[in-house]
């Protein structure tokens, strides 16, 4: 039955990505990428990783791509149909990920992984939580660190220069 | 019917990483490319996660660092995007093959 739902989860988001990196249109491509997050959610409650499934949807499915769609609103037209949307590398493009594919596929079946019989913790979430306050705690307030420079960042690039205006 | 093993989601991510790179080999939307790399981030997340379930599941630190992954993906998409408007304010357009000012 799991494996049934993984084939199910990983069409769809191997389609749907596709789609992402073909498509003309850019809005389309935007709209492809919800749904490839959206099964790799699903993906990620098959591992057992509930909280991260929930993480995905709000922060992937609920803000990156909503922004995504913010940005191509403001910058692109989607009217206008006669922008090119690929650039001239196509055809060595197809040829270097498929030799990235062939070498990626080669490495995973030929490493012998040490497959563990262990199980997930009973409560997940919560030892989830309790590691990420004691033993990861100095990259957690790095990554907060991190956050708050992005968010400065984004406003001093994005703003206006008033000098200029006047 | 039987579960999904290892193999499986590690293929899976494979293939997500293998388009995330052509996507941003090819795009010339400078969106189409940040859409790409979100792709490549998730196929490395995809990879964490699987690896914490089979091959070290009582201690879980595939899992804390698919949350470091989400983070910067979202510090990095919002910084990627204030760049975008600041380009396409300063060159009406967002194709990367225009923007060569840097380029000798």
């Amino acid at each position: 039955m799991n494996l049934l739902i993984f084939y199910i989860l990983a069409i769809m988001a191997g389609v749907s990505a596709l789609m992402v990196v073909t498509l003309k249109n850019i809005f389309h491509s935007a709209l492809f990428l919800v749904l490839t997050l959206f099964s790799i959610a699903g993906i990620y409650i098959l591992l057992g990783a509930e909280f991260l499934a929930g993480v995905q949807v709000l922060i992937y499915v609920g803000a990156i791509t909503i922004l995504m769609i913010f940005a191509i609103m403001l910058t692109y037209q989607i009217s206008n149909k006669n922008i090119r949307q690929v650039n001239e590398q196509k055809g060595y493009a197809t040829i270097i990920v498929l030799l990235f594919f062939i070498l990626s596929l080669w490495t995973v079946l030929k490493t012998a992984w040490p497959v563990s019989d262990g199980s997930l913790p009973e409560r997940n979430t919560f030892e989830l939580g309790r590691q990420l306050l004691s033993t990861y705690v100095i990259p957690f307030e790095v990554v907060s660190v991190v956050l708050l420079v992005a968010l400065i960042g984004a406003i001093i690039i994005s703003r206006r220069d008033s000098q200029e205006e006047n | 019917m039987a579960e999904p093993t290892l193999l499986h989601y590690l293929v899976l991510g494979a293939v997500l990483f293998a388009l995330g790179i052509f996507g941003l080999l090819t795009r010339r939307n400078a969106i189409g490319v940040l859409m790409a790399i979100e792709l490549m981030f998730n196929a490395a997340a995809i990879n964490f996660v699987a690896f914490t379930k089979f091959v070290a599941p009582e201690e879980i630190a595939g899992q804390i660092f698919t949350i470091f992954i989400i983070t910067i993906a979202a510090a990095e998409a919002a910084v990627g995007l204030a760049i975008v408007i600041l380009i396409y304010r300063n060159f009406k357009g967002i194709e990367v093959d225009n923007i060569n000012f840097m380029k000798w």
